[in-house]
């Protein structure tokens, strides 16, 4: 097991006053939450800021927690000392809004394992009845803008918390095989039923929430339904008008590009987007005129004959 | 591996009455009333019994649950927090368009 340094993750001195934990910690939740933070290491950096507040937020539990002093590092291997809390009495109040399920097995051994009412404590219950029903949990599932265009399926491991038979809840990888609808698109969710946390008592389990995010695409970027590429066109293509092949989630179709096209001209390829069963999406397309470099005299001379029998001023309209 | 998965989808095709939307997230129909209220929500038909809301919605009840509790952010709070997410998801997304075409210039 790895020593935390809760200093560190709350970036605080180990002397900082009680209103300096609470200052750093509401700072970093606010940074890092979930909902908030879109980084790929928001969710675990929340978990841990949560844990250390947790800690060094109850006088008792951080005086029991500095008995290990600067000695430890973060990362180092760590097995607490026996009777190491000798002299401390945790109490089961004073305990934040924070999901303790969720904290890692360090503080388990130092702090030990709420008992399951507490874990259990369903999620956002200042306005929910209380019924018995197990926590909703939520994740992300991320998929490909392919995956949604033909609709797939997924393998998914969570980390699912169980009770056994002594009433103690542990954390085991559980697969699931999710079947992705075609055209689900960013944002939108699936629900699992009765595949979240284990209800209490005689109570169902709750649901899982899985929330659809999309893996960045080399060259397509979605909007809702819709499919946004940029499309790099030559300059004779653009003036004189052709016929090009593009790139689409289902495959290369011909795109006619009218004469006298330029840069940032929108064209819609119908239905080419995300569609579902009842929605359909479009693909755009967005010129972007290339400009050959010269390389040869030849290149050369063509662009200064275009110079000397064009006349053409692209700043005509900035009045210079 | 799990052939009895209740899989519900929620997208934007389908609408969901007040009791739909208490049940998928667990809360009371004056809290919804709550976030009405405030302009988090803006439910389709006059009445109550005629409210029709989007599937997106159910996520906006879900984050401001979480914004409340986790952050302790009060309703006007929460109401802000979410059109400002909003603003930076549709400013994120111009910004990677925007991106692309640059990354273009640069490779010409």
């Amino acid at each position: 097991m790895e020593f935390k340094d809760y200093y560190t993750t709350l970036g605080i001195d180990r002397d900082a006053t009680q209103d300096e934990v609470k200052r750093a910690y509401r700072k970093l939740a606010r940074k890092f939450h979930p909902d908030i933070n879109k980084g790929d290491d928001a969710e675990v950096r929340f978990k841990e800021i949560g844990e250390a507040y947790e800690v060094l937020q109850d006088t008792e539990k951080r005086a029991a927690y500095d008995k290990f002093g600067k000695d430890w590092q973060a990362g180092q291997d760590f097995n607490p000392p026996p009777n190491w809390d000798d002299g401390f009495e945790f109490h089961g109040g004073g305990y934040t809004e924070t999901d303790a399920s969720q904290f890692s097995d360090f503080f388990e051994s130092l702090f030990g394992a709420r008992n399951r009412a507490e874990r259990q404590r369903p999620y956002g219950t200042s306005h929910a009845t209380y019924s018995g029903k197990g926590q909703d949990l939520h994740a992300k599932i991320v998929i490909t803008l392919e995956d949604s265009y033909r609709g797939s399926k997924q393998s998914l491991t969570l980390q699912r918390p169980t009770v056994d038979e002594s009433g103690h809840v542990l954390t085991e990888p559980h697969t699931l095989q999710v079947t992705i609808p075609k055209g689900i698109t960013e944002g939108q969710q699936i629900r699992l039923s009765g595949q979240g946390a284990p209800g209490m008592g005689q109570g169902p389990a709750g649901d899982l929430f899985l929330e659809v995010a999309f893996a960045k695409h080399p060259f397509f970027t979605p909007d809702n339904r819709d499919i946004m590429l940029t499309l790099p066109i030559a300059p004779w293509e653009a003036a004189l008008g052709a016929t090009v092949p593009v790139p689409t989630l289902g495959g290369v179709v011909e795109l006619k590009i009218p004469p006298a096209s330029q840069t940032g001209k929108k064209l819609r390829l119908k239905k080419r987007g995300l569609c579902s069963a009842k929605a359909s999406g479009d693909q755009y397309v967005t010129l972007a005129i290339m400009t050959p470099k010269p390389v040869t005299d030849k290149d050369k001379e063509l662009y200064n004959d275009m110079k000397k029998s064009m006349f053409f001023n692209p700043r005509s309209h900035l009045g210079v | 591996m799990n052939p009895d998965l209740q899989c519900t989808f929620f997208d934007d095709d389908c609408h969901y009455s007040l009791r739909e939307l208490c049940n998928v997230c667990n809360v009371h129909a004056q809290f919804i009333q709550e976030l009405i209220d405030e302009g988090i929500l803006s439910p389709q038909g006059q009445k109550p019994q005629e409210w029709r809301f989007r599937a997106v919605e159910i996520k906006r009840i879900q984050v401001s649950i979480r914004l409340q509790k986790d952050l302790r952010i009060n309703l006007p709070g929460t109401a802000l927090a979410l059109d400002l997410l909003d603003e930076i998801a549709r400013l994120r997304q111009s910004k990677s368009r925007l991106e692309q075409l640059y990354s273009l210039e640069e490779q010409g």
